[in-house]
């Protein structure tokens, strides 16, 4: 008989069996107490509610042994009970402080936390200067200094030199853009200075991007020399650092390039990009020949990266401290965390002593836009829940696709919304310390009306 | 877990290939612990009440090795319990975050009722479709703003008849949590929070309720230390700490670098003693606006900087889908697996019930690309035949320029697939608008006898297209 037995079955057998005396009966099996007392162990409420529980069983019994007209009223007296079932008092003492109870103390322990720094960022990133004054040979009203970082972004292991800046695309041609974009530059969208101008007087852009789109075979196919008049209009309107950018067309892009360094002579302008696709070799020397700083760009692969920018030092001979890497933004949503985790895996390795992976990087964080999340009016899923509005949407989803790649390790950072733009400024510079703001008192957030 | 290599795992499992855990081997058994694919739970014999004698020992010395450096903390009871902490690494590409960050969004007992359960049920129903799975919100904080123990008692109770989703109860008045916990503690709410006033007190519900408890000390690590030491000693071990969340200026640093000191003295450093999960307020954004917009857009950055470091659990408080989907994407995106290749199974597959009219579309096999796809066509009821072809889970527009995704391959994969283009009544198949300039190749190829349809370029337009385009024109 290896089943448990309840006390409502046994009556229930007992009376089945009609038995009138336990004469010849033996209980047989275990009598199994399961105790769960959780994570405190045996407390007094427990104690409490089992002892009822023992007491209850106990009554039960008590009846049931009547019922078959045992004198259960002779074990009953106390002083029979105690001897009966009562353990000595020597034991009992032992058991009880062999349960840890619970016991709130009256103090606090007192307590120091400690915790180190990352010991093997040994290496600095190199720090990269973009745009060039008259007194050194460019034309800028002041520079920019990215890079120089000794820890990973807003880590307290040391404090970030440079804070991450944004250059706002301008295109040579109008483009197709999503209506949250299209609103800020309708006015401008014919005229690259003006388009720059407004970027950096309007949107407090740090630097300002002209991509030569219009080259492009497919495009218009403008030549190399025409292209490169917008370079000097943008030149002209804004005093900011530049950064100037092809067509991605990989023939094209070697010339128009080559050309765009020319005219920006001396300026130290981030001339975007060169590639293992293309001639990165003449784009590489284009950039040192004129004193320009070299975007090296790979597609979200660590080990194709180490390989470009070993070429250019290595083989075009591009100065270390005018290198700076592209590795891939793949959006929010649409990659993301690949590009997350490259660039976090590049910007180690770099703290780590990589010499081929130690230089600031660049995102193109306007291929958010890209996404579908951050353009469309509704869900094409007929069962998400509704998307709101897109106008808010488009810019929060360039907004974290930018601040997550920050934390990645991003120096430089290519947008478009003027919104984005601010919020992003904003964080990366709140997370350095520089923004002062009274803090509100967060000890009563639990009752603050919102 | 600090352990790498499986040997060391071995030696505390039964050695004996039972295969009873679907393995070949205790080693390989091992190596999935490691990677923590498997779980002790499934090595049925360490289990077995018989063998108590010969495993316990083995058992025990297992788990604590075995144990995530960030301690693993459950609220909630059920299927909609969620997991947190459980954290092994610092940067994600070590080898996976584990335990998204769940996301509470915030009530209140002076909501009135309507208002209360309208929102409580927008929290319950949300949704977006992701990659093949339904992102939803996790938890519901309900915050006494009344200090009425009464007030907070009923507005409790309205929330569980209205959802079976996880409940954080947040005062600092002992009493007014147990009111609290008197409607819900069955299912295991998180309670938030004891602070260096209130302990004691707080200490006494955790205990007599069993459940988990917030423990809070802003800006002050040691005093935070001190209450988890002091929590752990009476026996409390379900924790999860709040050190502070400001939500802006040079506090805001602080607050950073705070989350990024405790997960790397957790799983760099091993400081098992005070390594719980940790709670990020993003909600304390609104304590610096009363723009909506600006609100909303302030708590999504903060969330995204605790997103990448540190955080285990947040509260929050908008829900307008402009803040809420960058913010589940951002999460979702940082806490996918890395290990995991984000493919799906190259084939053709059927959506709805098509049949010999149906339209087929193609597309590649990376996984986003195609649930999303998929995704498209099903919520709009078309029923059809979609094919992912293989291109090593590349999308459509990257694996055209790369050549993962050409004509040839195009052809091979409807042949595997056995497709047999003259059952069809249109004889024709749709190419992803991305694909465009494949289509005459593709008719060359075919000798005319299927036509390459172009689709359009983002699939979330294709009900457009087919209205249009669909049946195609003899």
């Amino acid at each position: 008989m290896g089943e448990k037995l309840s006390i409502s079955d046994l009556n229930k057998k007992l009376a089945e069996m009609d038995v009138k005396s336990l004469e010849g009966i033996t209980i047989e099996g275990d009598i199994e107490l399961e105790i769960d007392a959780g994570a405190g162990g045996v407390g007094p409420l427990f104690a409490y509610y089992f002892g009822e529980e023992v007491a209850k069983v106990a009554v039960q019994m008590v009846n049931m042994a009547k019922a078959f007209g045992y004198p259960v009223d002779n074990l009953l007296q106390p002083v029979a009970v105690a001897q009966a079932v009562s353990p000595a008092p020597d034991e009992l003492a032992k058991a009880a402080a062999a349960i840890p109870a619970f016991k709130i103390p009256d103090t606090l322990k007192s307590a120091k936390f400690q915790v180190g720094t990352d010991k093997t960022w040994k290496t600095q990133i190199q720090e990269v200067q973009l745009g060039a004054t008259k007194s050194e040979g460019g034309s800028r009203g002041h520079v920019i200094k990215i890079g120089g970082e000794k820890a990973m972004p807003f880590f307290y292991d040391a404090a970030m030199p440079n804070r991450p800046v944004v250059t706002i695309d301008v295109f040579d041609m109008p483009i197709g853009m999503a209506k949250a974009v299209k609103m800020h530059y309708d006015d401008v969208m014919s005229d690259p200075a003006d388009w720059a101008k407004k970027a950096v007087k309007e949107f407090g852009a740090d630097l300002v991007t002209t991509h030569l789109i219009s080259t492009d075979p497919l495009i218009k196919d403008t030549s190399a020399k025409e292209a490169v008049k917008v370079v000097e209009d943008v030149l002209q309107a804004v005093d900011v650092p530049i950064v100037i950018g092809g067509s991605g067309n990989p023939e094209k892009d070697v010339e128009v390039l080559s050309k765009a360094c020319e005219v920006a002579q001396g300026e130290r302008a981030l001339i975007a990009s060169a590639s293992l696709n293309l001639d990165w070799e003449a784009i590489g020397k284009a950039c040192v020949a004129t004193d320009n700083v070299c975007l090296a760009w790979t597609q979200l692969e660590i080990n194709a990266q180490k390989e470009l920018d070993r070429k250019l030092m290595k083989v075009a001979g591009v100065p270390r401290e005018s290198i700076v890497m592209d590795p891939t933004t793949a959006a929010l949503a649409y990659g993301m965390d690949f590009a997350y985790s490259n660039m976090e895996r590049i910007r180690l390795g770099g703290l780590k002593g990589d010499q081929e992976l130690n230089f600031p990087m660049s995102s193109g964080t306007t291929n958010a836009w890209g996404v579908r999340e951050a353009w469309m009016v509704r869900s094409p899923n007929k069962n998400d829940s509704d998307w709101g509005d897109r106008m808010l949407r488009g810019p929060i989803w360039e907004i974290l696709t930018g601040f997550s790649l920050a934390m990645a390790g991003v120096d430089i950072f290519m947008m478009m919304n003027p919104i984005a733009v601010t919020y992003l400024q904003e964080i990366t510079q709140s997370l350095m310390g520089l923004i002062k703001a009274e803090t509100p008192d967060t000890a009563n957030w639990i009752t603050t009306e919102v | 877990m600090k352990e790498t290599s499986p040997l060391n795992l071995y030696k505390f499992l039964p050695q004996t290939n039972c295969g009873d855990c679907g393995e070949q081997t205790c080693m390989a058994f091992a190596a999935g612990l490691i990677n923590r694919e498997r779980t002790v739970e499934e090595c049925k014999p360490l289990f077995d009440e018989k063998k108590q004698k010969k495993y316990a020992k083995k058992l025990a010395k297992l788990r604590d090795v075995i144990a995530p450096e960030v301690a693993l903390v459950y609220i909630g009871t059920g299927d909609k319990q969620v997991k947190v902490g459980g954290e092994d690494v610092m940067y994600r590409h070590q080898m996976t975050f584990f335990n998204k960050p769940p996301f509470a969004y915030d009530v209140t007992d002076s909501m009135n009722e309507a208002d209360l359960v309208e929102r409580v049920k927008l929290i319950d129903t949300w949704k977006k479709f992701y990659i093949g799975n339904w992102e939803e919100i996790e938890m519901v904080a309900v915050r006494s703003v009344t200090g009425d123990a009464d007030k907070f008692a009923k507005c409790v109770k309205k929330v569980v008849e209205n959802t079976d989703k996880p409940l954080i109860l947040c005062s600092f008045d002992p009493k007014v949590l147990k009111a609290g916990l008197e409607v819900c503690a069955e299912k295991r709410p998180l309670i938030y929070a004891a602070t260096k006033e209130n302990w004691k007190e707080v200490a006494q519900l955790a205990y007599d309720y069993k459940v988990p408890v917030t423990l809070r000390a802003p800006f002050d690590l040691d005093g935070l230390v001190s209450m988890v030491l002091t929590f752990k000693e009476m026996g409390i071990n379900d924790l999860v700490l709040d050190p502070g969340t400001a939500p802006n200026g040079e506090k805001l640093q602080e607050t950073l670098q705070n989350f990024i000191k405790l997960r790397r003295a957790a799983v760099e450093e091993s400081q098992k003693d005070f390594s719980y999960p940790v709670m990020a307020l993003p909600i304390n954004a609104w304590m610096t606006t009363d723009d909506p917009v600006r609100g909303a857009y302030w708590e999504s950055v903060i969330s995204a900087a605790f997103v990448c470091r540190g955080a285990d659990i947040m509260v929050r408080h908008s829900i307008e889908p402009h803040s809420v989907m960058p913010d589940m994407h951002m999460r979702f995106n940082i806490y996918t697996d890395p290990r995991t290749p984000v493919q799906v199974k190259p084939g053709l597959n059927k959506v709805g019930k098509p049949n010999e009219d149906s339209p087929i579309f193609l597309t590649t096999n990376f996984a986003l690309t195609y649930y999303t796809v998929e995704s498209d066509l099903g919520s709009n009821d078309i029923d059809c035949y979609l094919l992912a072809v293989n291109t090593d889970g590349i999308g459509v527009q990257a694996s055209v320029a790369g050549g993962q995704l050409t004509p040839s391959k195009i052809k091979d994969a409807f042949a595997e697939a056995e497709v047999d283009f003259a059952k069809t009544s249109h004889k024709s198949f749709i190419l992803p608008g991305m694909a465009a300039k494949f289509s005459g190749e593709l008719d060359d190829l075919y000798k005319y006898e299927v036509k390459a349809l172009v689709g359009p370029e983002d699939s979330g337009r294709i009900p457009g297209w087919m209205e249009k385009q669909w049946p195609p024109k003899k």
